[in-house]
This record gives structure tokens, sequence and C-alpha cells, in this order.
């Protein structure tokens, strides 16, 4: 593909270092950009990936998962390669994987983000010759609002439903993108709770010195003892009937880049959506892409079609790569 | 305009009926009457016709946005709504205006229907720089001619009556017909007194469930007044002061439209409003509602589609005689009103809605069969006490329809959906078996559940075998039973064939494409008039 990486069954893998980049399948070498369940996935004899990530990715994979791990920005040599990991500011432990090989600098971004999260080192801006990027928001439409705005608007939203008596149930994914908006809550509006899948990840986050506000777990409280005006933060799976059935008095948001459509919003029939994405909006890609100064751009997830056509005519050299389904853009199902 | 981009913001939040009443009721406790009454005629949904053509609103937006218009485009695609596609993309404005409501409308969007398209784009650009994302939005929504917001009219007067304590019906009947936007109208529509009178103003219409029960738990058949269910667009025929209005369901009016009916009307006796279905109409039997098409798109009527497809008014009830308000008799009594009426009149085109008889219920269930010969949809069902009521209701009138046709077909082409399905692949085209290839026959949009729109998406997005524009081909492999109320020869489609109101009634994941049907039977099922 660029002479470092190649496009095979299994994903991207790097034949002169013999690992893979986020596999699709077991392989004998996976280095892992972040620990979301469509980037890690079961059964590789070894993993590398940062060392902020290692026990989220072993709570992941079980306890026999093989698991090394770097620094940010520690050199490994592999062969005739030296891998390096560095910030993609998009959960905690994320990295973008850089290769060198002889000079010739190959970056493979995974999923990232421009924007602030106290929850996770920042993006760190990396120049290349190849730049293997995300796009999953790959198209103008994608402009995220300030994350402090969006912060006020659910405090804003959680005051309101606490002032008439409503539970506030708010739905995102459990590893990265709930501990973000834990730690944008004003604590002084009520208590926050819990699903389980969230809390069991709060533990890791506050293991590694992430501070969040005190929560509590719903399955640790009777029905009875649920206390009125909290705030629930659950995976979206638990939108359903017998889960919700605790809170007969409720409001229900869902954060996610994808709420920046009215559609996507009303289809799940939430009564707010919060534009709250762990990825790079629009603005963020065509930056990251510029600031990396590659003579070589690849697209992958997401919407890359369009952004590789509208790259091509800015004058990048600039192509799409497929991922495991084809171009396929995923709007309801995936962490985003 | 900030306060209603907040009410439309609050309305499109939530799905609670209350918080929608709430936000409605708070708006208008807040809001002067010159601003509220624009705000009631979008939500009842009288939305003004598009001003600016689609395509030069795209590229305005686009050059603002500094987008390529492919990419506008793309985008559009994605959204699925045009004027939410340009909030999206254009850039942040420097300053929002204070301007009311009524100000914008009348001051900038009314006449931009006027204007070069040049000054056009200088109002519109000039817009769009004074508001913020919400007020983009309804902006867009109104000059885009798609204005729509999750409350019905029903919810609207609810507000209303909950903010002003005049009844509901009162409401909905000043609600109805024809009325300026004005500060004047909105006093008049909350007034306590209720001897106002327009001479144009038609009744809201009484609608009927469809028959949700067993026939045996209506009771005995001697209560129920039966009539066919006529195919045509219901009216209403109002003769008041001398002049005839002719309304349709949707509030339009359209007396010019049928000069052979309004012409009839004139003889009826002074103050009288029905109730009725207007009919293509020719030797004492309905066309086709095909034909009847043909009529609804002209403004007026030549000479020549005047012969061709002659309307009749099929008269069901009588809302007002003597200027007096029948409404609330019995309909035993508003119908003898009716038939003396019509029978003194040598109209020949109001014809009274026959009754069917029938001595039980199996007979009728067995004359139901013969609805599609004689060019109906099935039966009406009125029980013979019933008072003419406001809006749809249960209990006192049902409509017992026939059953669908049915056939099963072949999922071939996939675009993507609007509106709440905005970005999903949810609108389909259906072929059906020819010789050893598939030919399209139809194009339904709904019926599938939200989990099943979610698999059929991704199916299309991993089986599309090529593009055209935002239609994609797919692999014929998904079948599906499509429903539709009547079927007849069209030399315009490739099948040959054209059906009416076509709808998924289920996928049929049983069902290889090889046991779809066939043309063959389909044109089986062409009624013979």
């Amino acid at each position: 593909m660029n002479g470092i990486l190649d496009l095979t069954p299994s994903g991207l893998y790097c034949s002169n270092g013999d690992f893979y980049i986020d596999p699709w399948r077991p392989v004998k070498r996976a280095v892992i950009t972040h620990a979301h369940a469509d980037h890690a996935r079961f059964g590789s004899q070894s993993y590398l990936c940062a060392q902020d990530s290692r026990a989220l990715l072993q709570a992941r994979l079980g306890r026999e998962a093989n698991i090394e791990t770097l620094d940010y920005g520690e050199i490994l040599p592999v062969n005739s390669v030296n891998i390096s990991l560095h910030p993609a500011g998009h959960i905690l432990g994320s990295a973008q994987v850089k290769i060198n090989q002889g000079g010739h600098v190959c970056v493979v971004s995974g999923d990232y983000k421009t924007d602030r999260d106290p929850t996770c080192s920042p993006l760190e801006p990396l120049r290349c010759h190849t730049f293997i990027s995300e796009c999953t928001f790959g198209l103008p439409i994608f402009r995220w609002p300030p994350p402090e705005q969006v912060d006020n608007e659910i405090n804003a939203w959680w005051q309101i439903n606490r002032n008439q008596g409503r539970t506030s149930i708010l739905f995102a994914y459990a590893l990265g993108k709930a501990q973000r908006i834990l730690a944008g809550l004003d604590r002084s509006i009520g208590p926050i709770l819990t699903h389980g899948a969230v809390e069991k990840i709060n533990q890791c986050y506050r293991d590694l010195g992430i501070t969040l506000p005190k929560t509590r777990y719903i399955g640790e409280l009777g029905e009875k003892d649920l206390p009125a005006g909290a705030l629930v933060i659950a995976p979206p799976s638990a939108d359903n009937p017998t889960w919700m059935r605790r809170f007969p008095e409720r409001s229900r948001a869902f954060a996610s880049g994808w709420m920046r459509i009215r559609g996507n919003r009303r289809r799940r029939s939430v009564d707010r959506g919060f534009v709250l994405s762990d990825h790079s909006d629009w603005e963020g890609l065509v930056s990251t892409i510029a600031a990396s100064g590659a003579e070589r751009i690849m697209l992958t997830h997401g919407y890359a079609t369009e952004m590789v056509r509208w790259l091509q005519e800015k004058g990048y050299d600039a192509k799409a790569i497929p991922t495991a389904y084809g171009d396929e853009v995923e709007i309801d199902g995936k962490e985003a | 305009m900030k306060a209603f981009a907040d009410l439309y913001r609050s309305l499109d939040e939530t799905t609670s009926i209350n918080r929608k009443i709430d936000a409605m009721v708070a708006y208008f406790r807040h809001t002067q009457a010159q601003d509220a009454i624009w705000a009631v005629s979008f939500l009842i949904g009288r939305k003004p016709r598009q001003v600016v053509p689609t395509r030069k609103l795209m590229q305005w937006a686009a050059e603002l946005a500094e987008v390529p218009e492919w990419l506008f485009e793309a985008s559009y695609d994605v959204v699925g709504d045009l004027a939410e596609t340009i909030t999206l993309l254009l850039p942040h404005a420097p300053r929002t205006s204070s301007r009311p409501l009524h100000e914008w409308v009348e001051r900038i969007f009314l006449p931009l229907r006027k204007m070069e398209p040049e000054s056009q784009r200088s109002e519109i650009l000039n817009a769009w720089s004074e508001m913020n994302e919400s007020q983009r939005f309804v902006w867009n929504k109104l000059i885009t001619g798609g204005f729509r917001v999750g409350v019905s009219r029903r919810l609207v007067v609810r507000a209303l009556e909950r903010f002003s304590g005049i009844d509901a019906a009162v409401l909905t009947h000043r609600l109805m017909g024809e009325w300026q936007a004005t500060a004047d109208t909105y006093r008049r529509i909350l007034s306590p007194d209720t001897r106002d009178a327009d001479i144009s103003r038609p009744y809201p219409f009484y609608l009927a469930y469809p028959l949700d029960d067993n026939l045996g738990d209506l009771g005995p058949l001697d209560c129920w007044q039966v009539e066919w269910k006529w195919d045509g667009i219901r009216g209403q025929v109002i003769h008041r002061s001398r002049q005839v209005f002719i309304w349709s369901r949707g509030e339009e009016l359209v007396s010019e439209k049928y000069p052979e009916l309004a012409e009839a009307a004139a003889l009826l006796p002074d103050g009288t409003v029905l109730d009725g279905e207007i009919l293509p109409w020719k030797e004492g039997r309905p066309l086709p509602f095909s034909e009847l098409q043909r009529r609804i798109g002209r403004k007026t009527a030549g000479k020549k589609l005047l012969r061709e497809v002659p309307t009749a008014f099929l008269a069901y009830d009588v809302l007002e005689f003597g200027g007096e308000d029948q409404r609330p008799k019995a309909l035993l009594q508003r119908r003898k009103i009716l038939s003396q009426m019509l029978s003194n009149l040598s109209a020949n085109r109001l014809i009274v809605s026959p009754v069917v008889a029938a001595r039980t219920w199996q007979d009728l269930q067995a004359l139901r069969e013969e609805s599609r010969r004689r060019g109906v949809e099935g039966f009406m069902l009125k029980r013979l006490d019933s008072a003419y009521q406001v809006g749809r209701r249960r209990g006192d009138w049902w409509k017992w329809k026939i059953d669908p046709l049915t056939a099963d077909a072949v999922l071939i082409y996939a675009q993507r959906g609007h509106g709440r399905r905005a970005g999903l692949y949810t609108d389909y085209t259906f072929a059906v078996r020819q010789g050893k290839s598939l030919v399209p026959f139809a194009k339904a949009y709904s019926g599938l559940s939200d989990d099943e729109i979610r698999q059929v998406d991704r199916f299309i997005q991993r089986n599309t075998l090529e593009r055209f524009g935002p239609v994609r081909s797919v692999r014929p492999e998904l079948v599906f039973e499509i429903a539709f109320e009547g079927i007849q020869e069209s030399s315009r489609h490739k099948s040959g064939v054209a059906v009416r109101f076509p709808r998924i009634v289920r996928w049929r994941r049983d069902k290889k494409i090889e046991e779809a049907d066939t043309i063959e039977t389909l044109k089986s099922l062409l009624s013979t008039p």
C-alpha cells in the first residue's frame, strides 16, 4: 500500500515489523490504538498498547490476554522498523501508531479528536510522510459546539428536570464518553447514578488517576431508594422497558456526534440530543491532516469517499481504504 | 423570531404531549397577538409555499459555506432535509437580530415571492447573517415550503383552549377556512363572544377510525347506517348569502375547480352546508380516482376535461340548514333533512350517498366483496343516533375498508430517506419477475419497524451494485410483501401497471426471489371497470 503497511484480510499489516494494527481477526501480534470493541478484538497471541490503555484492554480481553505496553513517545524497534505510540485524544490510553522505517514515517491515527477532554491526553499532531486517518465524521455538516457549551447544556437540562421532579437519563457510550460527561457535570445539582457497564469503566479511570465526581452504581440501590432528580449515565443498550421501568418520571437524552442531525435524534425519540463526540469534526479532521504535512493521505471509516474527493480537489494525494465491511456508515450502532 | 424558534425547539425536543402543550401555552402567554397569529398559522399546518427555487437556495448556501456543490449534495443526502443541511453548513452568524416573528414574515419573507433571484439572494443572505442555528432552521423551513413540526392541529387547539378558556370545538371551527394572519384575527379567534360569523367558513370534519373491533361488538345492525366508502375527495359545500364555497378536507377552497358543482350548489336553499365526497362521476357510477387527479391538478377545468371527467358531490350529511347548526342532531334526523332537501332539487350533481340495505352483518360482509367492482373502498358505518363530531373520534363512526391487494416483490433500488429516516436507506423500489428479469412496479417508504429498517440499510450498504446519484441499485435478494389499494394499466410505467398507495406489509425472509410474484400475476389483478 505504501511500502510500510499492507491491507490484508485481517486488516492493516506491517510486514517488516510483522504486526497488525487493530486487526479484524486473531493474529500473532496486534498493535491496538484503543480499547473500543471494534478496534480491540479477541484472540490474538500478543497485544501492544499505550500504558494508559492496559487496564481497559485487559478488562475487555480477559486476564489471559498477553498485553505489552509502551509509554507515549517511547520507541520500540521491531526488526527494521521503529514503533511509537502518541496520544490521540479519543479516550483514555488512545494512541496514534507511528512507524518509522529508515526515515520514512507512516502514522495510523486510530480514532482521534481535537476537542478538549479532561479525561485523556490531548491529540499530539505528528508530522509524517503517510497519514492514515479515520474520517467517521468526514462531512462539513459535522461541526461540534465547544465542549464547555455542551457541558452547560447538559447541566441546564438536568437542573430543569430536577426542578420538575424527573430523573435525567443520559445515554452515552460506556467507555470514554461517559467519563468525559461525568467530568463536566455540576455536582451541586444532585446525585449522579451509573449503570453497571459505566461504573466498571469509571473504576479503571479512577485507578489511573483520573478525577471523576462521586457516582453511585444503580445496582446497589433498591428501586425505592433511587434519589429524586438524579442524573443517570447508561449505555444506549439500557434503553429498554425493563431497565427503564425504575424511572417512571424521566427525561431521556443521548450524547453523540450523530445528534448533530435531527433525524437521528428523532429516530431514537429522545427528548434531547447532545452533540458530543470523541471523534473529530470536519474542521478537526481537515486541520489534523494539514498539520501532518503528509505527502499521502489515506482515509478509513465513515464518509471516506466524500472526504477523499474533497482532499483531491485541494491538491492532496488522497485515497480511501476499505474497512471490514466496505464503505459502510453505521449511524446508530456504534460508539461516536 | 427568537421566541418562535425556541418554541419550535421545545416542541421538537420532546415526545410528551403534555410538555408540548405546556410549551405552546407558555409561548402564547408571552407573545403579542401579531406574532402569535403567525405561530398558530404555521403550527396548524398552513405552511407557505416555497418561494425560492431549491437549486438557487442550494447554490447560495454552498457559496456562503465555501463548500463545492457536489459536497453540498452529498451532505443533503445524509441529512435528508434541505433546510437542515443549509443550517448545518452555514458559518456562524456575527450577530442575532431581535426582530419579531411577524416582521420577519411580513417584511422579509412574504415580499420574497415577488422578487428577482438576485434580490432574493441578498435578502436571504442578509437574513442568515442575523440568525443563530435554531432561527435559521425555522427560517429555512419557511422559505423551502417545508414547515412542519410535531404537533397536530388538535394539539394547538388544546393549547389555545387552555390559554384562553374558549371551548376547543369553537376554536377548531374558527381556525377553519381562509383567514389573514393579523392581530385582529387572533383576537377574533380567542374572543369569548361566540356569535361571530364568516359566511365562507366550513365546519371541522368528523372523521372515522378504521374498524378494529369485531362486527359482533357493534351491536344490532339496525342501529347503524351503512354507506359505501367512496374514493374521491372529502369536501364541504356551502351556500350562504347567495354565495357558494366548496372546500376540500385539506381546507383548500376548490369552488373554481368544480364549476359544475358550484352551479348545482347555488340551487341549495340559502344557509346550507353539506358534507360529502367529490367524485369523478359518469352514467351513475364513479370513474377511477386517477381520472379525478386530472381535475385536482388544474386551477380551472377546460370544456374538454369537463366533458371527459364530470364530477358529482355525493352528500353524506347536512351540517347547517336554514342557517342553523345541525351537528348536535342525530344522524337519523339529519339524514331526513338531507334527503328531503336534495329530492326537492333539480340538481343531479348533488346526490345523497345511498344507504346500503342489508339484513345481517353476514349479508353486509358478502356485499363488501363487491366493493372493488363498484369502484368503492368498502363501507362507512355510522350510528344512527350519532351527532356530527369534531375531528377523528372512535365509537360512532367507523370505516370498514376492503383488504388491500398484495404481491411479493424484490427490492432492487434504494435511496436515503428524509426526516426521521434521514441518513438511512428507506426509500425502496420493488420489482416483480418478468421472464428471467425483474421489472420495477412500485416505490414504497413505509411499513418496516425501525429495527428492520436498520437491517435493510446494512444489507443495502453491503450489497450495492451501482450508484446513480443518490440512488443505489441493490443485489436482488430481499423479498417483501407489498400491499396496494388498486391497480391500473399505465403506459407511463415500464411494467405497464400503476398501483395506488403501495406500502410494505412485511419482510418475507422466508422467500427467495424465485418465489416473488410475476408481472402476469399482477396483471391478472387489473380490475375490469
